[in-house]
């Protein structure tokens, strides 16, 4: 992990956001270093730090500066970003369970047209694999994921299908998504899971976060209809271990 | 209760406080006020804290009424056109809506934005610690949409203000959308310094199809050194990113979380209104500054809204924009509540 031994690019977003940047890719080595930072930082956030958006490869701090200098924060950054923390330590798994039949996996058949994989295959392709939360953006609680197998690399759609559910399971470019609003999109739609990543009247809204890692298990669609059932009745159906990452 | 009544308010009429903070890692919009420091000084006004919910006021207009007793109002929508019962009034203005009475805010000469603050606490339930309304994902305000007519906002802790209308005296509002001033960067390093000149030499019109979301910018397009795509990262308000169309597109309070476009600069905080401000048509130029500059700015900003904002009583009715521009050369106005 050479990467590691690079100091980040500090670089200016206005006067109340600094980008912290590890690198201009996609990499697992990279995220590793944004979120052992963003994690540092949240342990003992200083002063007029505000929001820390972690993304693939850099980590932007939205601050206040009339609370928190800049060159206090910069300071702090260099310190903890050239520690020896890089994304080694205990870590959280959560298991969503996915229902990949009818209704649900809508474009499964198109992902094996295009992979030359058979549709159990995608399934079971999709389902044991382990993901790593890059990052949310592009819309509330849409979780970007990394750790999709190669074979599944399908490029996104040149142009959007129509709207999908609520906490729909995707994939596209190489990535894997849990996408939480409806809405089109120019991702396949392979599966759909009850649990909801995102409820904005739930104490949390939100309780997968960057950096955590999501494996999915197979339920059939009446075990799916009874999960949801539950979940919206407030029984949450994700389950969560602790592990080394 | 008392309660303002929405009588009529055109499209993109909606309930801000001071955004929604804290979940943007999660993809979730600030939203809150396109003009921050309109928004605080109506909030200021009203003898409020500076970030609590007001009506932002598009050029779509609103129509208000009062029931359950008398709400005091901070209206600060200048450019826009306000009347009381049909009686004009200044487009910066506290008055006692009382019920039976109505306010009128329709747009004007000039103007993007306005704010209407009333004395006491527009109660609506914050979701994600917030009212401020997001409607592209239905978050905050009345059920995450823009106010129409019917709307009923209860008003806790109302205070009314003072019986006759007054003037309130807010110079600072008064910014120059030819000077905007920004801090280069994030991506400033994916443009030759010559197109980094062009942006800054301008000028740049700004396109009629700006809304909350990002404002739209038309002129000489920009060229890109090194391609139009980066990996996706986090994107500040007023971000001005540049797609491959070389046009920018400054990204405002309705902005994604994250996006992956280069930005060539930074709109400073302090200059947001001063942007958000301007029509579709508007002409506006930029100028850098540094880190250090724009903290300055910030910092006199906020001394501004520590002080209370003084008001002079209206002594017409019939306020002409001449006789507005001569107020304002007028020197050492009191604080008309002393």
């Amino acid at each position: 992990m050479s990467a590691a031994l690079d100091e980040p690019r500090l670089l200016d977003a206005g006067e109340a956001a600094l980008v912290v940047e590890f690198g201009s890719t996609v990499d697992p080595a990279i995220s590793d270093r944004v979120l052992a930072l963003d994690k540092a930082l949240g342990a003992d956030p200083p002063e007029g730090l505000r929001e820390r958006v972690p993304t693939y490869r850099s980590l932007m701090l939205h601050y206040d500066p009339l609370v928190l200098d800049r060159a206090a924060l910069i300071e702090r950054v260099r310190a903890l970003a050239t520690g020896a923390t890089t994304g080694a330590s205990a870590t959280t798994l959560w298991t969503l369970p996915c229902c990949y039949a009818a209704p649900h996996g809508e474009d499964i058949g198109q992902v094996a047209e295009r992979t030359g994989l058979s549709p159990d295959a995608v399934v079971a392709t999709h389902a044991g694999a382990t993901y790593r939360v890059y990052m949310y953006g592009f819309a509330p609680g849409f979780a970007y994921l990394g750790g999709l197998p190669e074979v599944l690399a399908v490029p996104r759609r040149a142009s959007p299908r129509p709207p999908h559910p609520a906490n729909a399971v995707v994939i596209g470019g190489g990535l894997a998504a849990v996408a939480t609003v409806p809405m089109p999109t120019g991702w396949y739609v392979i599966g759909a899971t009850p649990a909801r990543l995102y409820a904005p009247e739930r104490d949390p809204s939100f309780f997968v976060g960057a950096g955590d890692l999501i494996r999915f298990e197979p339920v059939d669609a009446t075990t799916f209809d009874a999960l949801s059932a539950r979940e919206a009745a407030g029984e949450p159906v994700a389950r969560r271990w602790e592990s080394q990452a | 209760m008392t309660a303002l009544i929405v009588e009529a308010a055109g499209p993109g009429v909606t309930l801000q406080d001071g955004g929604r903070h804290g979940y943007l890692r999660y993809g979730i919009t600030a939203a809150g006020p396109m003009d921050p420091l309109m928004h605080a000084t109506a909030n200021r006004a009203a003898g409020n804290p500076l970030e609590t919910t007001a009506i932002e006021v598009s050029t779509g207009g609103v129509t208000l009424g009062a029931e359950g007793g008398a709400v005091g109002i901070a209206l600060v929508v200048p450019g826009f056109r306000v009347s009381l019962d049909g009686a004009a009034l200044p487009d910066t203005v506290a008055l006692t809506l009382e019920p039976g009475r109505t306010l009128v805010v329709r747009a004007g000469a000039a103007g993007a934005w306005g704010y209407c603050a009333v004395s006491g606490r527009i109660a609506v339930a914050p979701v994600l610690g917030s009212t401020a309304t997001h409607t592209r994902s239905g978050l905050g305000g009345l059920d995450g949409r823009g106010l129409t007519a019917g709307n009923i906002l209860p008003v806790a802790e109302a205070r009314p203000g003072e019986a006759a209308p007054h003037r309130l005296v807010s110079p600072w509002l008064e910014r120059d959308p030819r000077s905007i001033r920004v801090v280069l960067g994030p991506q400033d390093d994916y443009f030759a310094s010559d197109q980094i000149a062009a942006f800054l030499a301008g000028p740049w019109v700004v396109s009629p199809r700006g809304d909350r979301m990002a404002c739209f910018l038309d002129g000489t397009p920009l060229r890109h050194a090194k391609g139009h795509d980066i990996v996706s990262d986090g994107v500040a308000m007023g971000a001005i990113q540049v797609p491959g169309n070389g046009l920018p597109i400054v990204l405002m309070a309705d902005r994604q979380s994250t996006g992956g476009y280069p930005k060539i600069a930074t709109v400073i905080g302090p200059d947001l209104g001063r942007l958000a401000q301007v029509r579709g048509g508007g002409r506006i130029a930029f100028r850098q500054v540094s880190v250090e500059e724009a903290v300055a700015a910030r910092r006199a900003e906020r001394d501004v809204l520590r002080e209370p904002v003084a008001r002079e009583p209206v002594v017409r009715t019939d306020f002409t924009s001449d006789f507005l521009l001569g107020l304002n050369l007028v020197g050492g106005v009191a604080d008309g509540r002393a």
